[in-house]
């Protein structure tokens, strides 16, 4: 097994607080996560949850209060100045406000990190050229920064932060200044940064749509701890923590609430089962097929199917009419295809 | 010139006076210029010094700050007429006179400089922070942020707040007088104030105040090409 490209053990990150005497806030409280190379790994929460704060740590663009960043193998807490600068040159980042230079036009804005990195002008030349084309800006060379749309400015965020060929990339909420089109095209260009460069992304957002769009992995955090983490679909299919619930159900609303399910029952008479679809295995034909089979009358009433990541899940919540010793003999059938609950 | 005016029924000494408005006019230009390139670049790197020490900028400092901003803070609200006068025991150390031309130079880029600090770091503020971490996120070095980024992030404004200051300069130059440095304030309140000669008074007044709008065109067209956004 390869070593984790990004590894966090008990990261603490502490704010002063406002006056003198306040207590500190802390922002990131005991974060262990590892960032596996080749992998696009989401941080996702809502605002004030810390996510921010412990990209930041990563690049170490704020000093950890305690606690371990292992970065490709090196620890970054304790490097000096002129290290930390080395690092920061094989760590690109991606803003939600973009930062570019509005002095300069896009060029001169890629110019920018190869310079830093000591590149030689005829290099900055053709790299240049080609971050231009890998982002499809090419004729967007001599514009200036505020020429661009929201979106191009990204695309120019993007190329700025693979100019030295990073082994990471992070990106701050890199679409949430955006609009749903843009935003697509966007995390498009990050899969395929992902994809054909083998570039390790770590992204932060509060959207639970990104992270079901790209992350091959994802992390919850809520007030400063990571609640909940594990392969995206994972979560998707079975989220734990309630915020996670929240977030998913964000995307997918398959769970009806306590009022929908009143209404629900005025409408439809019968006993109410959920059954749970997670993945490829579940053979609905068989499932339906079986309460047929036993004389069991079913409606769908309530539910939602999702792909994340190629995999199917979904619940479905089913009214069930007819025998009660059939329903009995066709549910305890059902069992053994899909898992189901009875609902309350 | 005297001519038109005596023909219009105006007494005024203007004809007789052209060298001595043309060595004013000379001198203000003189005074103006220097201070606004001294006291512009000096002030530039007390503005900076303010900008970068302060908490969160990329060399925070505090004890730097604070003695920066109380030096600053003491000396920008003193009257340039008291000002001029108290520098005068430094200026002969500086610039070997305690009068003239020289010595009224020397106290204009010294006020020119804590002015045009407060501008600069004024205008600083205004770079985007985002910005700024974008350049550290990238591996670039302090010094390479404060000059690569910052300062031409914040030329156009920049230009458009020494322009401002000029107009103070040329301010300051009229009151060189008070330690005999000249120029055109001090050639207008001694040929036109005190000779009750209007003509010459108002043509002074009409020197500075083209000599202020060439500037401003210039800051203004100066600006816009820095800005091109």
């Amino acid at each position: 097994m390869t070593a984790p490209l990004v590894e966090l053990r008990g990261v603490v990150k502490e704010f002063p607080g406002a006056r003198r005497g306040d207590p500190a806030n802390r922002a990131v409280d005991g974060v262990d996560l590892s960032v596996e190379p080749g992998e696009i790994f989401a941080i996702i929460g809502y605002s004030g949850a810390g996510k921010s704060t412990l990209v930041r740590l990563v690049n170490a663009l704020e000093p950890v209060t305690s606690g371990s960043v292992v970065v490709d193998g090196v620890e970054v807490t304790t490097l000096p100045e002129k290290g930390l600068r080395e690092l920061r040159l094989g760590i690109g980042m991606v803003f939600q406000q973009f930062n570019l230079m509005e002095s300069r036009t896009v060029w001169g804005n890629l110019a920018f990190p190869l310079s830093v990195a000591g590149r030689s002008r005829a290099e900055q030349q053709r790299r240049i050229s080609e971050l231009l084309h890998f982002v499809g800006l090419a004729d967007k060379a001599h514009a200036r920064v505020g020429e661009l749309s929201g979106g191009q400015k990204q695309r120019v965020g993007i190329a700025r932060a693979l100019a030295t060929e990073p082994r990471l990339l992070l990106a701050d909420e890199a679409t949430s200044a955006l609009d749903p089109d843009t935003t697509r095209d966007v995390l498009d260009l990050l899969a395929r940064v992902n994809r054909e460069l083998g570039i390790t992304i770590l992204l932060i957002t509060h959207e639970m749509d990104v992270v079901r769009r790209i992350a091959h992995r994802v992390a919850v955090m809520e007030d400063g701890r990571v609640v909940e983490q594990g392969p995206t679909v994972d979560l998707f299919a079975d989220p734990r923590h309630p915020v996670t619930r929240r977030f998913v159900g964000t995307v997918v609303d398959d769970l009806p609430d306590a009022d929908t399910l009143a209404a629900l029952r005025a409408r439809h008479p019968g006993r109410f089962v959920r059954l749970a679809l997670r993945g490829h295995e579940v053979r609905q034909s068989e499932v339906f097929a079986t309460l047929l089979r036993h004389d069991v009358a079913f409606e769908l009433v309530y539910g939602g199917i999702e792909e994340v990541q190629g995999t199917t899940f979904g619940n479905l919540t089913l009214a069930l009419t007819g025998d009660a010793a059939a329903i009995d003999r066709a549910l305890a059938e059902v069992g053994a295809l899909v898992t189901w609950t009875e609902v309350a | 010139m005297t001519g038109l005016a005596t023909a219009f029924g105006i007494d005024t000494r203007l004809g007789d006076l052209q060298p001595e408005f043309w060595q004013a006019a000379g001198e203000t230009l003189l005074m103006a210029t220097t201070a606004l390139v001294l006291g512009g670049l000096l002030g530039l790197a007390l503005g900076l010094g303010l900008y970068l020490t302060r908490k969160g900028g990329l060399y925070a400092h505090r004890p730097a700050y604070v003695v920066l901003n109380v030096v600053v803070n003491f000396f920008r609200p003193i009257p340039f007429v008291i000002f001029v006068a108290a520098l005068q025991p430094l200026a002969r150390v500086v610039v070997g006179t305690g009068i003239g031309t020289p010595a009224a130079t020397f106290a204009i880029v010294v006020a020119a400089t804590f002015g045009i600090s407060r501008i600069v770091e004024q205008n600083l503020v205004t770079v985007s922070p985002g910005v700024i971490e974008a350049a550290r996120a990238m591996g670039a070095s302090r010094s390479r942020i404060t000059f690569g980024v910052l300062v031409p992030e914040a030329l156009g404004p920049l230009v458009l707040g020494y322009t401002f200051a000029f107009v103070a300069i040329v301010d300051m130059t009229a009151i060189a007088g008070v330690v005999a440095g000249g120029g055109l304030g001090s050639f207008a309140q001694r040929f036109g104030f005190r000779q009750f000669d209007d003509v010459v008074m108002w043509a002074s007044i009409l020197a500075l105040v083209a000599f202020v709008m060439v500037i401003q065109l210039g800051g203004n067209l100066l600006a816009r090409k820095v800005l091109r956004r």
